[in-house]
């Protein structure tokens, strides 16, 4: 059900393999296969509709008839085409040309704004602002403490008039208060809810005309379903949308629902949310987003955010000696600390296509483990540590005892440290079928992750 | 017309203050032009699925059927293959269990955890779910468990207070086992009707916080044996094909016996429950349909059947 766009392509082209030409049929059977695709994704069912006919205009345009591997043309072109409409390039926060800068984060419930707020005021904090976080969602119980909390861990300033003030009065204020403080931009922390509900969304409106906002960010989840189109157009409706931005982009959902937000808005997507901290918000990379709306994994981000942590210098050793197949548990055991430091392994794996199925269960380590791991690994002779083949039922119980550990421990550790080297091999000659060259990052393989 | 109907859609249309049109008239739009049966109603009727969010799969699956259907028994008009299909499709969802059943042993509570994804609604369902509980008069606990979100404590203290149930909390970055098992043993001492554990919304692709839950679950059931009777997996119904996914992962970790279906008061159908039962055979529990105390209610399947083509 879930496999990859390209993986159901080629079942599609295994059948004229060798005719080396598309047919408008196979052309509309390969079509037929991106619909599914698109629609397991959650791309809402017209916006499907429309794309496709944009698609086959496009691949109809591009001779790509005499494709030698067809799969892999269509593929491109449905690629380059969902780039294209989600923008090609990221669009940056807009900023008033005199401050203060006002941000509106509106949405519906649950999606995830009172963090990205906090984001938001992360962000801007390091490049030199003063934010002002302010709460408005006098509705949801203890909304505005949350938002304070929040305000705290990012090391901004806070406002709101309280839960029995009127919304539309807070912000308002919010303005004084933040030329008081010194503040130069404003976030305006809206209360969640529904499209069809009339009187808030009165509410949201009012309090855009009272504060004329510099950018009306619409927070949406990543995995919403159809319905995406449904709520984004009402809210586009009552509000000027400017921006979108996208959270819960560290799951596995396919994220479809992006390019149905886009079609009803037309606006683009500034960012997208990647985990609970404050500091996980990315600038949106539309290349990367139609990887996973086909299926194809996350291969830039990845390999760019091991780039950030992993010693180059190091990564090019590891690199040769997986290719000779000399790697070994020291240089497991400082993988691990260096995938430690890159965040959890698992949602990293996950992100390179093909790597979720092949990825073994239990191969995600916390802090615990880790300490076990080196009390293990260095209670090994430098020989064993290179060779350890040769490490049988008595140099387990030694290594145990000397570790503090137990010998079911040592015997978990070398079965990680075996899987991990299989893993390592299969990552060396790169997943079977990913998408067409020239996409993507060149040279960049996994291999340059240093694993 | 169903303007009488107490009940989810019942609320559900009072709540909107719209009147909607009536499962006749649905019939009529939705095979709208269409009395006999041809193509084009196939077509529509994926449509409407997919909308739905059912997903590729199960509609493709429903489809078929239907067209079986029609050629065996050589059916002509739409709106008998319509009585057909909401057959089906209550026949999907009815299998399994879909009250929450409060059966606590003896004087020991009955002990309901409380898990999803981020921003679900777990800790406003619990609120709704406390109220309700207590209306009937029984005694209830509430734990709070998400000891990370900011101000989460708060948000179910004020839940509590609203119910008048009482609560078992510790500091903010606490073990969240550690208050699990406060709570039931606090609940057991006190011989509570009910507790209702409130945890941190995650996701379930993270592997340890995955393993955080089943450690909750582990030492409610280390203090009281048989416990937690129920693990509610709340989702929100505007959740697209990721929900299947979500299902899956939590019913992996945990013993989950329910869905608690939320935010069906928007324009989303919550069509991926209907896959989540027909794959994982988990059944609804509660619907959601807002945000004030009488917007839980029993999940019904008829009704459900009947909004998913409003
Ligand atoms: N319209 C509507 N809103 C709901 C419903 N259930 C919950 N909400 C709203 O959704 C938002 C999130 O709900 P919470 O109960 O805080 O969700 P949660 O799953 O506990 O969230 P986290 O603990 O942050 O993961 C709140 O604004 C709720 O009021 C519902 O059935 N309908
Ligand atoms: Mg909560």
């Amino acid at each position: 059900m879930f496999e990859s766009l390209n993986k159901r392509l080629e079942e599609v082209f295994k059948n004229i393999r060798g005719q080396g030409k598309l047919t408008e049929k196979n052309m509309k059977e390969s079509l037929q296969e991106i619909r599914m695709a698109l629609l397991e994704a959650d791309v809402n069912y017209k916006v499907v509709k429309g794309f496709i006919a944009d698609v086959q205009e496009a691949a109809t345009g591009q001779k790509v008839l005499d494709a030698v591997h067809p799969g892999q043309m269509i593929v491109k072109i449905v690629h380059e085409e969902l780039v294209k409409v989600m923008g090609e390039k990221n669009e940056p926060l807009r900023m008033a040309d005199s401050p203060p800068t006002i941000l509106m984060m509106v949405g519906l419930q649950g999606q995830g704004k009172t963090t990205t707020a906090g984001k938001l005021a992360v962000m801007l904090k390091k490049k030199g602002h003063r934010p002002l976080l302010v709460g408005a969602d006098v509705y949801r119980p203890a909304a505005i403490k949350q938002l304070e909390v929040v305000a705290g861990q990012a090391g901004v300033e806070s406002f709101s008039l309280g839960e029995n003030a009127n919304p539309v009065d807070t912000c308002v204020m919010a303005g004084g208060e933040a030329q008081m403080r010194n503040c130069d931009v404003i976030i305006l922390d809206t209360a969640g809810r529904l499209h069809v509900d009339a009187e808030m969304m009165g509410e949201v409106r009012q309090i855009h005309s009272a504060v004329n906002p510099t950018e009306i960010l619409f927070v949406a989840n990543a995995m919403q379903g159809q319905d995406a189109v449904n709520s984004a157009k009402e809210f586009h409706a009552v509000l000027p949308l400017t921006g979108v931005i996208l959270t819960q982009m560290d799951g596995d959902a396919r994220g479809g629902a992006a390019l149905s937000l886009i079609s009803v808005t037309g606006c683009p997507i500034k960012f997208v949310g990647t985990g609970e901290k404050l500091d996980a918000l990315d600038a949106f990379h539309p290349q990367r987003l139609a990887d996973q709306i086909l299926g194809m994994g996350d291969i830039v981000s990845l390999v760019e955010k091991a780039q950030e942590v992993v010693d180059q210098e190091q990564a090019l050793k590891f690199q040769e000696k997986a290719r000779k197949a000399t790697w070994d548990l020291e240089d497991f055991l400082q993988q691990m600390q260096q995938v430690k430091k890159m965040g959890s392994l698992g949602d990293l794996v996950k992100k390179i296509p093909g790597m979720n199925k092949m990825m073994p269960k239990g191969m995600d380590f916390d802090e615990d483990e880790l300490k076990y791991a080196e009390a293990i690994v260095y209670s090994m002779t430098p020989y064993e540590r290179r060779h350890p083949k040769i490490i049988n039922g008595s140099r387990r119980r030694r290594i145990a005892t000397g570790s503090g550990t137990s010998v079911p421990d040592v015997n978990h550790l070398l079965k990680d440290f075996q899987k991990m080297k299989k893993m390592i091999k299969k990552m060396m000659k790169g997943p079977k079928g990913r998408g067409p060259k020239g996409r993507g990052p060149q040279g960049l393989g996994p291999a340059g992750l240093g694993f | 017309m169903t303007e009488k109907k107490a009940g989810f859609l019942g609320r559900l249309r009072e709540r909107l203050g719209k009147t909607r049109s009536g499962l006749l008239d649905n019939v009529k739009r939705v095979f709208s032009g269409r009395p006999r049966i041809g193509e084009d109603v196939f077509e529509d009727l994926e449509e409407i699925l997919i909308e739905g969010d059912l997903g590729v799969e199960t509609t493709m699956t429903i489809v078929e059927d239907m067209r079986q259907v029609t050629k065996e028994r050589k059916l002509e008009n739409s709106a008998d293959l319509f009585r057909v299909l909401e057959e089906e499709l209550a026949g999907l969802l009815e299998p399994g269990d879909h009250a929450l059943n409060w059966t606590s042993s003896g004087d020991d509570p009955h002990v309901v955890l409380v898990v999803g994804v981020n921003g679900a609604g777990k800790t406003t369902t619990i609120g709704k779910l406390a109220q309700k509980l207590r209306a009937e008069g029984k005694s209830v606990v509430l734990g709070a468990a998400d000891t990370f979100r900011a101000a989460a404590v708060e948000q179910l203290t004020i839940w509590s207070e609203r119910a008048g149930a009482a609560i078992v909390k510790h500091a903010d970055g606490a073990d969240p086992a550690a208050v699990a098992y406060d709570a039931t043993d606090a609940a057991v001492a006190r011989k509570a009707d009910c507790l209702i554990i409130d945890t941190a919304g995650r996701l379930h692709t993270k592997v340890n916080l995955m393993e955080e839950l089943k450690k909750i679950q582990r030492v409610v059931g280390k203090r009281l044996p048989g416990a937690p009777h129920d693990v509610l997996l709340v989702l929100d119904a505007t959740t697209g094909q990721n929900g299947l996914q979500q299902a899956i992962q939590f019913t992996e970790a945990l013993n989950v016996t329910g869905i608690a279906l939320t935010k069906l008061d928007g324009t989303a159908k919550g069509g991926i429950a209907v896959a989540i039962q027909k794959q994982l055979g988990i059944p609804i529990k509660l619907i959601g349909v807002g945000e004030a105390v009488d917007d839980l209610q029993p999940f019904n399947a008829r009704e459900f059947v009947e909004a998913l083509f409003e």
